[in-house]
């Protein structure tokens, strides 16, 4: 069923992720952001198509690539782009990075440094929202290599046990770091190993954004509802290196040029398209979104460095340091 | 104190005293609740005996044996407005969640540039106990932890001081590591009746003295006494000091009984190379430049046999006899 302003809003998120990330590239190339920056080009459709179906007080813990998932969950991109260059106006003052990027006001608990770092804040989120009475759930990213860490399975358990509103999203970009999920990950997978728990799962093309959207519409209304956690497996293809300095030698050129053909941007703008969409309706998209994220760069520039007293705060109120 | 101050007292065990102070939290603010294994028998030392009737499995949490997703919650429930008790049963099993509690926990305020606190209470009771459980359930790690930015560090030693410091950290917005003594639970103390706090961060003077001044913490702090009473008997007037917060620590208290003793000893279950001890006492030394003297267990993993476990263990007479020593 063509829903075209839906589209369009999908459309829009993902391309603003998508401007925002190469954005982080050019700065990083340049010398402006010092650290080290995770891409997540090419898997856009997985953090839109699963935001899209979250309210402002549900809750969202994310990895070490998690730019997509803070933008999809509202956070706002000139204080995400002032986080990479480590200035004091940043969501997290400069003190995180790329790694760490949160922003509560929104409910988005942090990007996080550790695989599988996340998945327990979600549950825990969820639980502590059940204790307030309130109806908010949690959905939690984690990529393939993830589900060969313990807290997948202790997670999962969990959630099912205190039949917890949380929804698991394995994004599956089909590398662990340097190396292919596939050689490291026995049996049927990470579905599988999530219907052996009992929990609710649904696999779908995590390159169409409206089949990730419907999926995880269905799956948070039943977490919502009390029945329980959900298990969404998303796969898709990180069109980038591991981090902006891996050039991903352990690929090959043709292997990356036949995965562009299924970027999920030309996935969804074919659709609009064939929905009366125009072109110049697209392009004013792109357009947009690109003027945002040069002024994001251009505030993120302008903006003050943090100072050296600023690496004594924030780190404990009692015995803090002096 | 805020502890002398309240003149009637009951007398209790220092588990009883735990779940005195939980309890009251938990009335004081719906927001407080405990997760861990067993909890809804108990716990292994009856630290919550009771609270499940009073308070419900929905606070009251009795969760997998999954370390790990224990803290991993405890955080995120904190991120999303509660004030979790993470119970880790012992100290030795929180290290399957040490990610959660150094690179998660401890980090997150700072990491989030202040976005949020993280008000957990980690309970990790630690030390030998009642003996014999050899070397993954005996160790005394509070080093690993007063050297992690982020955390506050609590040891306390007395009933009095297990529920005036449990409630303090519920009530911190810090993360606050509860070292507990678990070789103490058992014994018994005089608690102050009506209601009351231990300040984090101040010591206590568990003896008065001037010849050495003697600095300990947790469950070493019977076998201190002991050896002070017997230095007594020796013509020796030893100031013990239970320092009680780890981080912070009451340098003021140290410092000014050991400018008046001229000479301190620090004493501590944990292995002495790398210990707290030695923090204290360079501390002393750079401030003061006293004599100054450590006593703690050898560089050894703790042994089941009664005599490697004795051979790891810091007793009243090798106290003793370092107060001899640190006193010559």
């Amino acid at each position: 069923m063509a829903d075209i302003d839906l589209g369009l809003s999908f459309l829009r998120t993902m391309v603003r992720i998508r401007e925002f990330e190469q954005h982080a590239r050019i700065g990083y190339d340049g010398g402006e952001i010092p650290g080290v920056v995770h891409l997540s080009i090419g898997q856009e459709a997985v953090a839109v198509g699963v935001c899209a179906n979250l309210e402002r007080a549900d809750y969202v813990a994310s990895t070490h690539r998690g730019h997509g998932h803070c933008i999809a969950k509202g956070a706002e991109t000139s204080a995400m782009m002032a986080e990479l260059f480590g200035k004091s106006t940043g969501t997290n003052k400069g003190k995180g990075g790329s790694m760490h990027i949160a922003d509560f006001s929104v409910g988005m608990l942090g990007a996080n440094g550790v695989v599988g770092g996340g998945i327990g804040i979600a549950v825990g989120a969820a639980q502590a929202a059940r204790l307030l009475g309130k109806k908010s759930v949690s959905a939690c990213f984690f990529g393939d290599g993830a589900v060969n860490r313990g807290p997948f399975l202790e997670g999962l358990n969990w959630a099912a046990v205190f039949k917890l509103p949380v929804l698991f999203v394995c994004e599956d970009n089909a590398f662990s770091a340097f190396t292919r999920a596939s050689s490291t990950t026995a049996g049927k997978g990470a579905t599988a190993r999530a219907e052996a728990i009992g929990v609710e799962t649904r696999a779908v093309d995590g390159n169409d954004v409206f089949a990730v959207y419907d999926a995880a519409r269905e799956l948070i209304a039943h977490a919502r509802a009390g029945r329980g956690p959900a298990f969404l497996y998303a796969p898709t293809y990180r069109l980038d290196g591991h981090t902006v300095f891996d050039k991903a030698p352990y690929r090959s050129s043709e292997e990356l040029e036949r995965k562009r053909e299924d970027d999920p941007l030309s996935e969804i703008e074919s659709r609009l398209r064939q929905w009366g969409v125009t072109q110049e309706q697209l392009d004013k998209i792109h357009v947009e979104a690109r003027e945002e994220m040069v002024r994001a760069m251009e505030s993120a520039r302008r903006a003050p460095l943090p100072t050296e007293a600023d690496a004594f705060l924030d780190v404990q109120n009692i015995g803090a340091p002096v | 104190m805020t502890v002398q101050s309240t003149p009637k007292t009951t007398t209790m065990t220092i588990a009883e005293a735990a779940r005195d102070a939980l309890a009251e939290e938990m009335r004081r603010d719906p927001t407080v609740w405990a997760l861990g294994e067993d909890l809804s028998a108990g716990g292994i030392f009856g630290t919550y005996k009771g609270l499940l009737d009073e308070f419900g499995p929905e606070r009251i949490v009795s969760t997998p044996i999954s370390e790990s997703m224990i803290m991993n919650v405890g955080f995120g429930a904190a991120l999303a407005g509660t004030r979790p008790v993470i119970e880790m049963r012992i100290l030795d099993f929180a290290l399957c969640a040490w990610d959660e509690l150094i690179n998660q926990i401890a980090k997150a305020r700072f990491m989030f540039g202040g976005q949020t606190n993280v008000p957990v209470v980690v309970r990790l009771p630690q030390g030998i106990g009642r003996g014999f459980q050899a070397a993954q359930h005996s160790q005394s790690l509070e080093a690993w932890l007063v050297h992690t930015p982020g955390l506050v560090v609590l040891a306390p030693a007395t009933a009095a001081d297990e529920k005036g410091l449990l409630k303090s950290a519920i009530r911190s917005d810090d993360p606050v590591v509860m070292l507990e003594p678990k070789s103490l639970f058992a014994t018994t103390g005089d608690v102050p009746e009506g209601e009351y706090t231990t300040p984090i961060g101040e010591a206590r003077v568990a003896r008065e003295g001037s010849d050495v001044t003697l600095v300990t913490w947790s469950s070493l702090l019977p076998a201190v006494l002991a050896a002070a009473e017997k230095a007594a008997a020796a013509g020796i007037s030893v100031e013990v000091i239970d320092l009680r917060s780890l981080w912070p620590w009451d340098r003021l208290r140290v410092l000014a009984s050991a400018a008046r003793t001229k000479r301190a000893l620090i004493a501590h279950e944990a292995v002495l190379i790398g210990g707290f001890g030695a923090e204290i006492a360079a501390t002393i030394t750079e401030e003061l430049g006293v004599p100054v003297a450590r006593i703690g267990a050898p560089r050894i993993p703790v042994g089941y046999a009664p005599i490697l476990e004795n051979t790891y263990r810091v007793d009243a007479d090798k106290i003793f006899a370092a107060i001899q020593k640190a006193t010559r």
